[in-house]
């Protein structure tokens, strides 16, 4: 991409070459009016508003791109008669009921409306009735609906379920007279208007999706609404606290939005979350899954106590990812002073991949981040429930596929509708588990620099490969030739005579042939399909940015150190960017700051997870501790970025800081500690009140620091084990949890009702005994667990899905390390 | 006269002021003899049997204005604003009030509070409204910004109660259902009530039926 210079309104302005001129305005601070575009999607085109005139020629600034020295005009007579009719078309019929819309003002018709300076109507036709839908979490009034398709591109292009589409509207064609009357674009904008209205997809009463409510968010009318949200508060009421989420790993920018929770009580509510949609998606747990705050009437004096006497007594302090770096690092401080151990089973095994990835990598963290793979254009997947354990990097993929026409690779062992949905250009890799490192293998083999790989490896990959001849049936065409005799007229005689002459035809012919052909038998290994490499190869036709996700069941494989090393060894000596997805909130905070330890001592202290005395943010502990959307602290995300969040509600009782100070540390608040998280981890030594938390115009993500990446000496020793071909056989489980839930703080929230137990794929449900609803005994030789089925049409095939967000569900029992296990199922 | 004498000051030509007069006011008494007889004077002016006269008139008359308070009570003006009424609707007897908070908002001594919820017949409904008058201050923005005519100001104005914070809710402002059956429903003639020639200002919609 080359910088090019463009003029807008006489402004000198600078921007990437191929961009569109609306975001090239946006990032300088220049406005063009703009209702349907989506930074990061594809330009929708229903609006027409941001018509602008470049080098003489009415474009629209969403979808024209910038070329060096254009003369853009925002604003001309002839445009601003077009805004203006656009902006009437927009009103006519709309319901007067902006005083009990959700939008309360925050609105864009009403915005641009008086923006066009619109005092009048001109144009009428007669309306249809529009009754308002219950669709779910979602709420669709198609009176308030303008249209813009917003919701149908967001769903499209960013989140990938395709849920929305636009279906008839059935009215009557508009009135012919005003095609000649009306401004251009604003006639043709009607017309397309006057035809659609937003349906659903599946054609069902119901909204299916992952129910992320994206929709909702980019809605610029009070169309869409969360249904949970309806008639609950006046935007204005609302105070905004800016944050980042919680759950994930993917540390997104959110805003709690907070008032009173009636008029008896004057508590603060947290009553939605918003986010900046232009710059970032969240998914429905960060965007329902808010009210998991810990509720403490007062300070418990005596429980406190005895916590302080337990921390006496303790030797080990095991917890969960769910804290913020502060913590970490209070917990880290702790295990200096008093010599605890630290037990974080998962957090461990991230920290240990990493190390292990450092050791041929040379640098202590992955390269890339999830904004690389946005806008990459090819993709591979391993090891992820991209769905359920990182929804971002699912979006993130999605994009990749939808607005850069890229393609891609998912591998995992558990088939996904939502992923297959996104595309044909995405492969669906179906292997079995403990299959990691043959697919591993088999991206070095095809994308790896085999000049510069270690010649063990070069060596190994080269053993799978061999010749054999196949006969291959081909159609050629071939070119015959005949010789015809042609009745011609000699035009020296003057007589008709018969002249020979050659002609030939194109003939399809079968020919059979005998070829020699490459086998990689690592395709039959990672169970590849015969059509495998034909589609590979059509889908990396004009690719040029890659990027490589891999997930929580490559850390806990058996041999996650020989995986640690091939996705060295891939983002070393191949084209792709890594991302590694940290399993929960802040596994890469942790895993940086604590030095782990891998087993309990005799007595234990239990941080958000059973101990021999538990300080519990879920309210079911000895102590309560404050959620995290009950703390100040920052948060490490999978883009190695370091977010603050701020408290969104009140917290009364005892924190972790508070029985710090009673031993012994000194600080009056935990965000104290901020400054001084470890540099040799790559943290900088800011305050945390220094630390910012927003996009600016241009999408920068300008939120807290991103960490130092820091180098790692190595020893030179690349090479790689072999992996030994074994398979689970029985029955296989898997531990995940589905879309909307990632630990025991989403199961909290009020608005997420995900029902826990054994879940399986409708598709298998209908070919097995099993049925939904049944209680089965989940038995193998770790434990077993008594359990209800529950449907799931978000997966396929026959893997069992076993949750962890349900506290009540100890299916951690079930599984050693890996994710993926094997159990007998029968019905009780 | 006030204006005159501006003009004047201003010109500063007319050296002597025209239209001015000097009071005849007599001088002080200085000695106390002159005292004396102005106690005299003043006391035995009989004005005080002008007034007596009044009085004993009046009550032979029988002709009484006194307000037997609070048995009777003035007439209020119909732009009064006392305590808030809710209005009901002149079509439907249902109520004008649709929740949108633009009362809560405005209000500048942020007396007014209200929860909505969406109720059963898909629409948004005011489940709690009070207000605080012992923190209003009766300036009647809130009826003013009132898009449906809905809270408006009434005639109420005895605001005594035992505590400073004193609060109305929504069921006692409404229109009763029976008097508004009886059509006896007063409309509002204060701030945010429609001013006359309304039709004329307004720029019409066309409808295509």
């Amino acid at each position: 991409m080359n910088e090019i210079t463009i003029n807008i309104d006489g402004k000198e302005v600078k921007t990437q070459e191929g961009e569109y001129i609306l975001n090239a305005a946006r990032a300088n601070n220049i406005f063009i009016p703009a209702i349907c575009y989506l930074t990061r999607c594809s330009p929708t085109l229903a609006c027409r508003i941001c018509l602008v005139e470049a080098d003489g020629k009415q474009v629209y600034a969403c979808n024209a791109k910038a070329k060096e020295g254009m003369q853009i005009t925002t604003t001309t007579p002839t445009i601003a008669t077009e805004r203006r009719a656009i902006m009437e078309v927009y009103d006519v019929n709309h319901p007067l009921q902006c005083g009990v819309c959700d939008q309360s003002g925050e609105c864009e018709l009403q915005n641009y409306t008086l923006e066009m300076g619109v005092d009048s109507q001109s144009y009428a036709i007669k309306d249809v009735a529009r009754e308002a839908k219950d669709w779910g979490h979602i709420h669709y009034d198609p009176g308030l609906c303008i249209v813009c398709e917003r919701c149908v591109t967001v769903c499209k292009d960013m989140i990938g379920d395709n849920s929305l589409k636009t279906v008839a509207r059935g009215s009557d064609a508009i009135d012919a007279e005003y095609k000649e009357s009306m401004p251009k674009d604003a006639y043709s904008m009607w017309n397309k208007l006057n035809k659609s209205i937003i349906g659903l997809t599946s054609g069902e009463e119901m909204l299916d999706c992952t129910s992320c409510g994206e929709c909702a968010a980019v809605c610029p009318v009070g169309a869409l609404v969360d249904t949970g949200f309806m008639y609950t508060s006046n935007a204005w009421e609302l105070k905004q606290i800016p944050a980042t989420c919680g759950h994930c790993s993917a540390g997104c920018q959110i805003s709690y939005d907070v008032k009173h929770t009636s008029i008896e009580n004057p508590e603060e509510k947290i009553y939605r979350v918003m986010n900046e949609w232009n710059y970032v998606s969240l998914c429905g747990a960060g965007r329902y899954g808010f009210d998991y705050q810990n509720k403490v009437a007062a300070k418990d004096a005596a429980a406190f106590a005895k916590a302080l006497e337990a921390f006496k007594k303790a030797d080990t302090i095991a917890f969960t990812s769910t804290i913020t770096n502060e913590e970490a690092y209070l917990l880290q401080a702790m295990k200096e002073k008093f010599g605890y151990k630290l037990v974080n089973k998962e957090a461990k095994a991230f920290q240990t991949f990493l190390q292990n990835y450092s050791e041929i990598s040379g640098t202590k963290l992955y390269g890339s981040d999830l904004k690389k793979v946005h806008e990459a254009n090819f993709v591979i997947s391993v090891g992820a429930a991209l769905k359920s354990d990182n929804p971002n990097a699912r979006y993130a993929l999605n994009n990749s596929m939808t607005v850069n026409k890229g393609a891609g690779i998912y591998f995992h062992p558990v088939s996904d509708p939502v992923i297959e949905g996104m595309g044909k250009s995405l492969i669906s890799v179906n292997h079995a588990p403990l299959k990691e490192e043959a697919v591993l293998y088999l991206i070095l083999d095809l994308f790896a620099d085999k000049t510069k790989l270690p010649s063990s490896v070069v060596s190994y990959l080269a053993s799978f490969h061999s010749e054999k001849t196949i006969t291959v049936e081909e159609t050629i065409k071939e070119k015959v030739v005949e010789k015809v005799l042609v009745k011609k007229l000699n035009e020296e005689t003057g007589v008709e005579e018969e002249v020979e002459e050659e002609k030939s035809t194109m003939v399809s012919k079968k020919v059979s042939k005998e070829v020699q052909v490459d086998v990689n038998r690592l395709l039959e290994i990672v169970g590849a399909d015969d059509k495998f490499m034909e589609a590979l190869e059509k889908n990396l036709a004009k690719k040029e940015s890659f990027a490589l996700m891999v997930g929580p069941d490559l850390y806990t494989h058996p041999h996650a150190k020989n995986l640690a090393r091939l996705v060295a060894l891939i983002e070393k000596y191949s084209a792709f960017d890594l991302v590694m997805i940290p399993s929960l909130t802040n596994t890469l905070g942790v895993a940086l700051i604590c030095e782990l330890d891998d087993a309990k001592g005799s007595y234990t202290i239990g941080y958000n997870t059973k101990g021999d005395f538990t300080v519990s943010a879920l309210g079911d502990g000895d102590l309560d501790m404050p959620a995290i959307n009950q703390q100040e602290g920052t948060l490490t995300s999978i883009n190695k970025r370091v977010n603050p969040t701020n408290a969104a509600i009140g917290y009364n009782g005892y924190e972790l800081n508070d029985i710090a100070n009673a031993l012994g540390f000194d600080a009056k608040h935990v965000i104290e500690y901020t400054q001084k998280l470890p540099l040799a981890a790559g943290f900088k030594a800011e305050k945390f009140d220094d630390l910012p938390n927003r996009y600016e115009n241009d999408g920068t993500e300008v939120r807290g620091y991103v960490l130092q990446n820091v180098s790692v000496a190595t020893n030179g020793n690349e090479e790689v084990a072999a992996f030994e071909e074994k398979a689970l056989e029985g029955s296989l489980i898997y531990l995940a949890n589905p879309v909307r839930q990632f630990n025991e703080f989403t199961a909290k929230a009020t608005l997420l009702k995900e029902k826990a137990g054994l879940y399986m794929s409708e598709a298998f449900l209908s070919t097995s005994d099993f049925k939904e609803g049944d209680s089965v005994r989940v038995k193998n030789d770790n434990g077993e667990l008594t359990l209800q089925i529950v449907s799931d049409n978000k997966i396929s095939g026959a893997i069992a899905i076993l949750p962890t967000f349900d506290s009540k569900i100890n299916s951690e029992a079930l599984f050693s390390s890996y994710r993926f296990a094997t159990a007998s199922i029968q019905k009780v | 006269m006030h204006s005159e004498h501006n003009e004047q000051v201003i010109t500063k030509e007319v050296p002597v002021k025209k239209g001015y007069y000097l009071v005849d006011i007599e001088d002080y008494p200085t000695d106390g003899w002159g005292k004396f007889k102005r106690v005299v004077k003043r006391t035995l002016r009989g004005e005080l049997f002008v007034g007596l006269w009044v009085v004993l008139r009046e009550m032979i008359k029988f002709d009484i204005h006194t307000i037997q308070y609070p048995a009777e009570k003035m007439p209020i003006g119909p732009r009064y604003r006392a305590v808030h009424e809710m209005k009901r609707l002149l079509e439907s007897d249902t109520e004008r009030c649709i929740g949108c908070g633009l009362c809560e908002k405005i209000c500048i001594s942020n007396c007014i509070r209200m929860d909505t919820r969406y109720d059963e017949n898909s629409r948004k409904e005011v489940s709690e409204y009070s207000i605080n008058l012992g923190r209003c201050i009766f300036c009647g923005y809130c009826a003013e910004v009132c898009p449906e005519l809905a809270i408006t100001h009434g005639g109420r104005y005895e605001n005594a109660s035992e505590q400073r914070e004193h609060f109305i809710v929504y069921e006692d402002m409404l229109t009763p259902i029976d008097q508004m059956k009886a059509g006896t429903q007063q409309e509002f003639q204060g701030f945010g009530s429609i001013t006359p020639h309304e039709d004329e200002r307004v720029k019409k919609t066309p409808l295509a039926y």
